[in-house]
């Protein structure tokens, strides 16, 4: 397998040629990050509820089999129908076959990064079925014909000048208006008329609770519930990792959760489903996806405790400056540079390079991912399958030559100081030096601190 | 003790007066240092590329090279960092080890292991801003950190508030990345500058006259941004303030 090309970087670069705009982006994820640190340090005891969210998850994920035939069991008595996908086709037919059974057309879905984990859009589009997104800014890109760029500010790469043009397009509202109570008045009279005419709602699921059989939904809009409670059928998507045991550790995470994703104490709507209304039939899918090829790595099974909040990505300075489609894949930022290459690792072979390994994402992760330790050991799993670029691995091999070999280094160190002193112009040239293309070159000094040092030693002993 | 003082590779070739001021430092608080002449680079780049196999040749010559001290110390937590993370040896497992716990960035051997509490002739009278670099500070846990509730500090900052004039200037994002990241300056150079840049206007704008820190590579990203800008505005690796005055 040769190659795969720093995707990241050439889209990182794209959108870098706009500064303002990278500034508007960076400043705006900034402020989130900003609002988390104050919700966090208003909770004295936050290290210990990241400490305890942690080990809830790690004890699960240790059972997962056992809490997840214990979810299924309950869920059935709850009369809830529940499924199981190994992948996201199957998950996809899944929720098709339902649509067919119930001759439905129009689907309504609330945020789910699952589907689009999945690419259930697309499938069912193409199936002649309407989809319509329901959360505000995932409306608003899927009208753009866009994925989201953020897992929790789905459309946070755009301006309200660009969602008033997109609103004046499909929903009829003023050119040029940019006013965010018009436009949000617009899409919820847009968006109710889609909620009442939906023959099927489907939600995704942020903790299902083996015990109870039951699941939670949070959402800041409550687009879920409107949903799930008018449609006939409410099919909800999960990924086996969020079940967590019992009821009573649902209070760890929903107060960690609002506070990492968006400093809030908690998600305005955090709604608890257990079984379905009278007239209603409730679905429950739980999909793998490559989550137990993660679940048995043991350097990556860390990764299934992800309760999906955003916070690494917000913090991460190379999401803010780069923005979530450079990372062409459903969950961008550091948490989603170590899910995708799980899922196909020659396509995302260079989302764990994408990133300086600061080390800010493990640090804001609720359920304390080692996230930054993670894209450090897949960029050593990658190497040893071939899987970076070509020219990466010559270079590397030719500093191992070097740095082994203690009289090379010197030499080439003489040599290179001498090179850059007699064409500064060259070392200094972008086409041949990237680093020259925006930075300077450090001066090169007359002598290396080893001479000096030798220098001194012969000058005390002789 | 028998303290070994390692120089990275980029220091010694383009920072020699960084090594300079290092060895004097110590020197002038009573250490006795020997340099290791054979040393060459901890094998960070070649591991953060993905390439830990081979820096097997790196870490065989670190462990030659010290095996005699008791202590290493080092001007660069990234370097540091690496070395305490991932030396490894197959033949001599156990002098990794040893080497591996025993390997002190500058900053955390003044303050835990000397307990340096006076720098009696250090005179600095200057507006400075102090570069927290990631490695350090997270890595080495240096400082305190912003994304955790956590009491309050810094070891660099205990250092540079011991200097005589020295003005600390704050600034907005005291823990902000740089944007150097290893290779990554090179394979996402577009990425990597804007950082730097978004770095150098945080200390501009808080009025900082120098940028100092502990890591020569972060504080080179720094200076490629300003010498690119003709920036008045210099780098200045901590011990270089250090022994100012001296």
């Amino acid at each position: 397998m040769d190659t795969a090309s720093p995707k990241h970087a050439k889209a990182a670069e794209a959108f870098l040629r706009d500064e303002e705009n990278t500034d508007w982006h960076n400043e705006t994820l900034w402020f989130v990050r900003s609002k988390r640190d104050r919700a966090a340090q208003s909770l004295p005891e936050w290290e210990q509820l990241r400490e305890q969210a942690s080990q809830i998850k790690a004890h699960t994920l240790s059972k997962l089999d056992d809490y997840l035939i214990q979810l299924e069991e309950n869920a059935r008595q709850n009369g809830i129908i529940v499924h199981w996908a190994a992948n996201g086709d199957e998950h996809n037919q899944i929720v098709l076959d339902i649509m067919r059974k119930h001759k439905a057309t129009k689907i309504v879905k609330s945020k789910s990064m699952l589907t689009e984990e999945c690419h259930l859009n697309p499938f069912l589009i193409k199936e002649g079925i309407e989809v319509i997104d329901t959360d505000l800014g995932e409306r608003i890109v899927q009208l753009r014909n866009e994925p989201p760029s953020h897992i929790v500010l789905p459309a946070i790469h755009l301006k309200k000048k660009h969602i008033g043009d997109l609103f004046h397009i499909h929903l009829g509202t003023e050119a040029g208006a940019t006013d965010p109570q018009y436009l949000t008045e617009a899409a919820r009279i847009h968006l109710r008329q889609k909620f009442l005419l939906a023959d099927v709602a489907i939600t995704g699921v942020n903790f299902a609770i083996a015990e109870t059989g039951g699941f939670v939904v949070c959402t800041n809009e409550g687009n879920a519930d409107l949903g799930a409670h008018l449609a006939k059928v409410h099919i909800a998507c999960m990924g086996i990792e969020k079940v967590i045991p019992q009821a009573e550790h649902l209070g760890v995470f929903l107060r960690l959760l609002a506070r990492s994703a968006t400093g809030q104490a908690v998600t305005t709507y955090s709604s608890h489903f257990r079984k379905p209304a009278p007239g209603q039939e409730m679905h429950l899918v739980l999909v793998d996806n490559g989550r137990t090829r993660q679940l048995a790595s043991p350097d990556f099974r860390n990764s299934l405790k992800c309760i999906r909040c955003g916070a690494c990505m917000n913090t991460c300075p190379v999401y803010r400056r780069s923005g979530g489609h450079s990372y062409h894949t459903a969950v961008a930022g550091p948490i989603g540079s170590i899910l995708a290459p799980n899922i196909d690792m020659k396509e995302y072979a260079d989302l764990p390079f994408a990133s300086t390994l600061c080390g800010s994402c493990t640090n804001v992760c609720p359920v304390k991912i080692d996230i930054h330790q993670q894209l450090y050991k897949w960029r050593q799993v990658l190497g040893e399958a071939g899987a970076v670029e070509s020219t990466k691995k010559v270079g590397m091999t030719g500093m191992d030559v070097l740095f082994s070999h203690p009289w090379l280094y010197r030499f080439a160190g003489r040599a290179g100081r001498w090179f850059m002193q007699k064409f500064p112009s060259l070392a200094n040239k972008p086409s041949l030096n990237p680093w020259a293309i925006h930075r300077d070159m450090p001066k090169p000094p007359e002598q290396s601190f080893r001479d000096w040092y030798a220098q001194q030693n012969q000058k005390k002993n002789g | 003790m028998n303290v070994g003082l390692f120089i990275p590779c980029y220091v010694d070739q383009f920072y020699p007066n960084v090594g300079i001021a290092t060895l004097r430092l110590l020197e002038s608080l009573g250490v006795k240092v020997v340099f290791p002449m054979e040393q060459t680079c901890c094998g960070q780049p070649m591991a953060n590329s993905g390439f830990q196999s081979l820096s097997a040749g790196c870490d065989k010559n670190f462990i030659r090279n010290f095996a005699d001290c008791d202590v290493v110390v080092g001007p660069s937590g990234s370097c540091v960092l690496h070395l305490k993370e991932h030396l490894h040896s197959d033949e001599q497992p156990a002098e990794a080890t040893r080497l591996r716990n025993n390997v002190y960035e500058l900053c955390e051997f003044l303050t835990d292991v000397l307990k340096v509490e006076e720098l009696p002739k250090a005179r600095f009278p200057h507006r400075v801003g102090l570069h927290t670099s990631c490695h350090g500070q997270r890595g080495l846990k240096l400082s305190s950190m912003s994304e955790l509730v956590a009491p309050k500090f810094s070891k660099p900052e205990h250092l540079l508030n011991l200097v005589d004039g020295l003005d600390l200037v704050p600034l907005s994002q005291p823990d902000e990345c740089c944007g150097f990241g290893g290779t990554f300056c090179v394979f996402e150079e577009a990425l990597s500058s804007k950082m730097g840049k978004d770095r150098v206007d945080d200390h501009l704008r808080h009025g900082a006259e120098v940028i100092t820190g502990g890591d020569m590579s972060c504080l080179m990203q720094l200076e490629g941004v300003l010498r690119r800008q003709k920036s008045p505005v210099r780098v200045m690796h901590i011990a270089e303030i250090l022994t100012s005055g001296n």
